[in-house]
């Protein structure tokens, strides 16, 4: 099961974090300091997990970006490092080359794509295709929405003038 | 008006966007040609709106900017605590639009994101989870899921709006409220959604019942009982049209086999044959994960099976096949390949070994070990760890890789290869291991990993030690640096050993060993930081033994005591058993007839004792006072010399107290009737309780108030009503059973104070509860070289001479190349007590190994095996696949195509029409081969086929190859203009900070 998932930059800032264990704010905090510290200093070449109280955290490295997930001691944590690729590559799909900045300013987007991939803390959906399929509807629903209320708005603006 | 936002868009960055859009855009145009005047001002609000093409108000893009601009945190701190007093004053005020409040929650959760409390905003996105808009309901549930924990308290408030979203008949909402469930119901609320959830088992859209699987597996994490009875229900989801549904069914499923295999043992043929057909290709082509199909499944199966197969004989036989097949199958030189290869091995190390399956997993491992890629070999030992229970001997043709590992600067790897050391101590090599752990342990900082060392140190010296002067020197060292962290049980375990000693008649030995173990903590005592426990430990033992052997005064010992009190005098413990081990050797003195006399600091430590705040303490030393005054004769008695190990006999009857029983009975005190004849005679419940209250009113009452039980959720056993037609046999309703709890914990008072007079029983030392762990068969075979020369019986290990030095600098900077190699196997030799010479080793690696794999197995399995393998080859087709639907229904599925499916066809074409293609060779070569198995996977390629055929026509005049060149990953030079001229639009500076802030995440 995965525990919590961060995406810390370079500099050791938080670009989304998502807990599916109940962890206070407090805790929160101390966890995300405690793993930058321990993640950003790791040299290039070494493996991709560390093992971290009791439990493991898997993490990859996508260009300033790292991905992070932390497991139970009894995960693959090879699976892990491809669940993540698999976040990413969906992401790259809906923003089109994905990059840092489509996070920072797009973080609800990447949280609704998020919740179309893992649930309760396991992958619930391992097509590409399924998830692009389900974030499409809800966005058309979105563009749906918005034309809607748009036009509501306007036609009693109409009415009233 | 969408069309003219799309002229006004800057955020359309690519291809695909734009063609849906302007597809739309054209339908739109059309049925509103007449209000084009009226469109044209709404676009030019719109754009206004939204500036930056973010869909957020320029001042939240300010914000994200600003903080992204931060120099240090203290000034990001600054910028967000600024915002969230803003946000506290906007947030309150009346009438917000409920588009500006999405952005405000939205605002919250970026707040939250970042580390700071936005709690005052919560009521807020729990109130728009309420609202009616689809867009805004979801953003509820986004925000709440972010921000609660299940525990919270407004999730009262959320449980109502959840209920109702379950109904909802947009399957979005459904969707959002069932996300909703995972994260935010909590035990108490299960029974509130269960019904609903279970029922949306069964709705049409795959990823209803997706979302409700998994909604339902986290329900079981939660409270494990609340779907123990919907098996029957998991079991028919398990032939789901839908492979994404099937694929999450297999998490309940695992969870429910995790608690107890043996229901279950009749799925290991569906599960087998599920893992066969993914293994063969036979879901759609999406489910495939860089050319594996569906990885993710296979290894949730492995899992399974694994599970079902340890220890069944009968089951595992029916997997070897599968299990082969995949292993072969197996890309080696993929990430996912070799996730399912570690997986395939986990699965063979648990289920009943078969000796070809054995040899494949001892193959991969020695791939992993091989890779030059860390990651792989951390699996790779890891694997080592999990397969050296079966056959031990699989360790020794890596032993080289293992040292390379152990000795390799990421901390990652190092701990891992502990582990395995862990798993393969022997009594021939313990000593090596152990010290090499000790001396990482100190060399360490992280807390939760020294426990862990030490408790593991501690283990093995406790199993394995090969003589108990070891046994105390490594108990020294693992106290002295990790005291405070290991289990107190263990210093009870130190201090038995030394009373005890071997357990045999041999006192010349158990004398010696008690020496040394004074003069080792005389050494010690003196250095400061020592932990409690080891304090504890050394204060014992100095006063139950220093001056035993007459090499040490009285007045020597009591000195060191005495310094002991006074340097820790903040630890009551401490002082506790320095008082008493003083009080000891005090004791002993007198009775061995020799005057003896306080020493000053040992008196005024009595003085400052007397008037402590802790009365443990005080009585300690209050009792020392009264034996000073005793004469020898009833000193001898009180304290007797090496006692410790003596039972102390405890009158359970207390017959002590029989004269002054009597007399009281005498006088007209009523006489005790035991608790058993008062319940036997009358139907007390009542009456005892009424009694109880009488006496409450005017005397005291003695007895504990009774431990307040838990609050029972009342609706459980009101509100649910579990569909009948769907509950097993079994069914276990969640029942409250109230913990048995002793309602009179205490202790006869009398006992205590008797017991506390003679030293040995005292309240901390109470060994009778201790487990003897001590004393192992592998100890005797030490014995014939007493521990008395210890030295050497250090220096050899099996026979062979092997110089401390390997031992004492473990990480000597290597200096040439064979002077390592030297020293590597000499440490090799004596880790897996291996006597081959370097060079049969490394010619003869592999060979032997295979050997040795098949050497361990019995020989008659090897004679049984061929025959059961052909008999397992064909199984009967399992009926549970035929429980789903009747495949019919999917003629109906496929004619209705889903209309988001087909805008994604509009956006996607390339990938379709690949997938058209492929599915439909798929499809053709499944047709082909498929025998007589039952076929209903084949139905996902078949329904992909149609679904994509229909997408292609309708977009025939594409050219699909074209496309497929313009739509590819990589370096897209477009693309990553329109990026950059679209965030130097809003004003973000790219080479302000971090200038990798564009590069592409995949490039």
């Amino acid at each position: 099961m995965i525990h919590f998932i961060l995406l810390i930059s370079r500099q050791g800032k938080v670009r989304l974090t998502k807990w599916y264990s109940p962890y206070s704010q407090k805790e929160r905090s101390k966890v995300i300091r405690e793993l930058s510290g321990m993640i950003l200093t790791r040299g290039p070449k070494l493996c991709n997990f560390v093992e971290w109280r009791g439990l493991k955290v898997v993490y990859k490295r996508y260009a300033s970006l790292y991905f992070c997930m932390c497991i139970n001691q009894e995960d693959n944590e090879l699976e892990v490092l491809e669940i993540i690729h698999h976040f990413v590559e969906i992401l790259d799909r809906y923003f089109g080359s994905v990059c840092e900045l489509d996070l920072i300013f797009k973080f609800q987007k990447a949280y609704y794509m998020l919740d179309e991939i893992l649930i309760a803390g396991e992958l619930q959906e391992s097509s590409k295709k399924t998830v692009a399929r389900l974030v499409s509807a809800q966005d058309s629903l979105v563009d749906a929405a918005k034309e809607e209320a748009n036009s509501l708005s306007n036609i009693i603006a109409q009415a009233t003038k | 008006m969408l069309a003219l936002k799309q002229l006004h868009d800057q955020e359309s960055k690519n291809d695909k966007k734009r063609r849906l859009h302007s597809s739309c855009a054209g339908h739109f145009i059309k049925s509103h040609n007449s209000n084009l005047e009226q469109l044209k001002t709404i676009g030019r609000e719109l754009a206004m709106g939204s500036q930056g093409g973010f869909g957020q108000s320029k001042e939240f893009l300010d914000l994200v900017k600003s903080i992204g601009e931060a120099r240090s945190k203290s000034e990001e701190d600054r910028i967000v605590l600024r915002e969230i007093e803003t946000l506290k004053r906007r947030i309150n005020e009346p009438d917000i639009p409920k588009r500006k409040m999405k952005e405000y929650i939205i605002r919250l959760v970026y707040i939250e994101m970042l580390g700071h409390d936005a709690s005052f905003g919560y009521i807020h996105a729990v109130k728009m989870t309420h609202d009616d808009s689809v867009l805004l309901k979801r953003t509820g549930y986004l925000a709440v899921t972010l921000f609660l924990n299940e525990d919270h308290d407004l999730i009262i408030l959320i449980v109502n709006t959840i209920q109702k979203d379950l109904r909802s008949d947009n399957y979005l909402v459904v969707c959002a409220a069932l996300n909703a469930c995972c994260k935010l119901i909590n035990e108490e609320t299960i029974p509130a959604v269960l019904q609903q959830v279970v029922e949306l088992l069964g709705h049409q859209k795959e990823a209803v019942r997706k979302k409700a699987v998994m909604a339902l597996h986290s329900f079981h994490h939660k409270s494990p009982s609340s779907v123990n009875h919907l098996i029957s229900n998991f079991r028919k989801k398990l032939a789901d049209n839908d492979p994404g549904v099937m694929g999450a069914t297999l998490f309940p499923l695992y969870d429910l086999i995790t608690i107890d295999v043996n229901p279950h043992k009749d799925l290991v043929a569906s599960f087998v044959n599920i893992l066969k057909q993914v293994a063969e290709r036979r879901l759609p082509k999406t489910y495939d994960y860089h050319q594996t199909p569906a990885p993710f499944i296979q290894i949730k199966l492995l899992k399974i099976l694994a599970l079902l197969g340890s220890g069944d004989k009968k089951s595992s036989e029916q997997m070897y096949t599968v299990i082969g097949d995949i292993m072969r199958k197996s890309d080696t030189a993929s990430n996912i390949g070799n996730a399912i290869l570690y997986e395939c091995i986990c699965c063979i190390s648990s289920i009943q070994p078969s000796p070809k399956l054995l040899e494949t997993a001892a193959d991969a491992i020695a791939n992993f070990l091989k890779s030059d890629s860390h990651n792989l070999k951390y699996m790779g030992i890891d694997a080592l760890g999990r397969l050296i229970r079966i056959s031990p001997d699989i360790a020794e043709q890596h032993q080289l890789a293992v040292i390379d590992c152990l000795e390799d600067p990421d901390d990652t790897l190092k701990r891992k290869t502990f582990e395995l050391l862990y798993k393969m101590t022997k009594s021939s090599n313990v000593e090596v291991i152990v010290d090499r752990m000790i001396d990482y342990m100190i060399s360490i900082n992280d807390n939760h990993y020294k426990t862990e060392t030490a408790s593991r140190c501690v283990e093995l010296a406790e199993q394995f030690a090969p003589s108990n002067h070891w046994f105390i020197q490594t108990m020294n060292k693992v106290f002295q640096h990790a005291g405070d962290l290991v289990n107190p049980k263990v210093a009870h375990n130190l201090m038995r050993l030394i009373a005890e000693g071997f357990g045999e008649d041999d006192d010349t030995a158990d004398s010696q060993l008690r020496l040394s173990a004074v003069e080792s903590y005389l050494k010690i005592v003196d250095e400061p930081k020592l932990p409690s426990a080891f304090l504890q430990v050394i204060c014992w033992v100095l006063g139950e033994y220093g001056t035993a052997d007459g090499k040490y005064s009285a007045s020597y010992i009591s000195g060191k005591l005495c310094d002991v009190a006074e340097a820790h005098s903040t630890d009551d413990i401490v002082k506790g058993y320095a008082v008493t081990a003083l009080m000891k050797v005090y004791c002993f003195e007198r009775a061995a007839g020799r005057k003896t006399s306080l020493l000053p600091e040992c008196q005024s430590l009595l003085e400052e004792l007397s008037a402590s705040h802790s009365s443990d303490l005080q009585q300690r030393a209050y009792e020392f006072r009264a034996i000073l005054d005793l004469d020898t004769n009833a000193i001898e008695n009180i304290m007797p010399l090496d006692a410790s190990c003596e039972d102390i006999e405890i009158d359970k009857n207390l017959s002590f107290l029989d004269d002054y029983v009597q007399k009281s009975i005498e006088q007209g005190a009523e006489p005790y009737i035991p608790e058993s004849e008062r319940s036997g005679t009358l139907n007390i419940s009542k009456i005892r309780n009424h009694n109880s209250y009488e006496h409450s009113t005017h005397s005291l009452r003695f007895e504990a108030y009774e431990v307040p039980k838990p609050v029972v959720p009342t609706n459980i056993p009101t509100t649910v009503t579990y569909p009948t037609d769907l509950v097993p046999v079994t069914v276990s309703e969640p029942s409250y059973q109230p913990s048995v709890q002793p309602t009179w914990p205490l202790v006869p008072v009398s006992d205590a104070g008797s017991g506390s007079v003679s030293g040995s029983s005292e309240l901390k030392l109470r060994l009778d509860g201790v487990q003897k762990k001590w004393g192992k068969p592998t100890y005797s075979s030490g014995a014939s070289s007493s521990a008395s020369n210890f030295e050497s019986n250090r220096t050899m290990v099996n026979g062979a001479p092997q110089p401390d030095t390997v031992i004492s600098k473990p990480h000597a900077p290597r200096q040439s190349h064979v002077e390592v190699s030297e020293e590597k196997q000499k440490l090799a030799a004596s880790l897996f007590g291996g006597t081959t010479s370097r060079s049969e080793r490394k010619q003869s690696g592999g060979a032997t190994g295979h050997s040795k794999v098949s050497r361990i197995t019995n020989p008659g399995e090897d004679k049984v095996r061929p025959a059961t393998v052909t008999a397992v080859v064909q199984p009967p087709p399992p009926d549970l696949l035929d429980l789903g639907e009747p495949v019919a229904d999917t003629s109906g599925y496929s004619s209705t195509v889903d209309p988001f499916k087909q805008l994604e066809g509009l956006l996607d074409l390339s990938q379709d029409v690949n997938a058209a293609s492929a599915s439909a060779s798929a499809a053709a070569t499944t047709g082909a081969t498929a025998s007589n198995d039952p076929d209903l996977l084949s139905l996902y390629s078949g329904i992909d086929t149609v679904g994509n055929q229909n997408l292609t026509s309708m977009n025939g005049s594409v050219n699909p190859t074209k496309r497929t060149t313009s739509l590819t990953k990589g370096p897209n030079l477009k693309d990553a203009l329109d990026k950059d001229a679209l965030v130097r639009q809003m004003g973000v500076n790219p080479t302000s900070q971090n200038p990798n802030l564009f590069s592409d995440l995949l490039g």
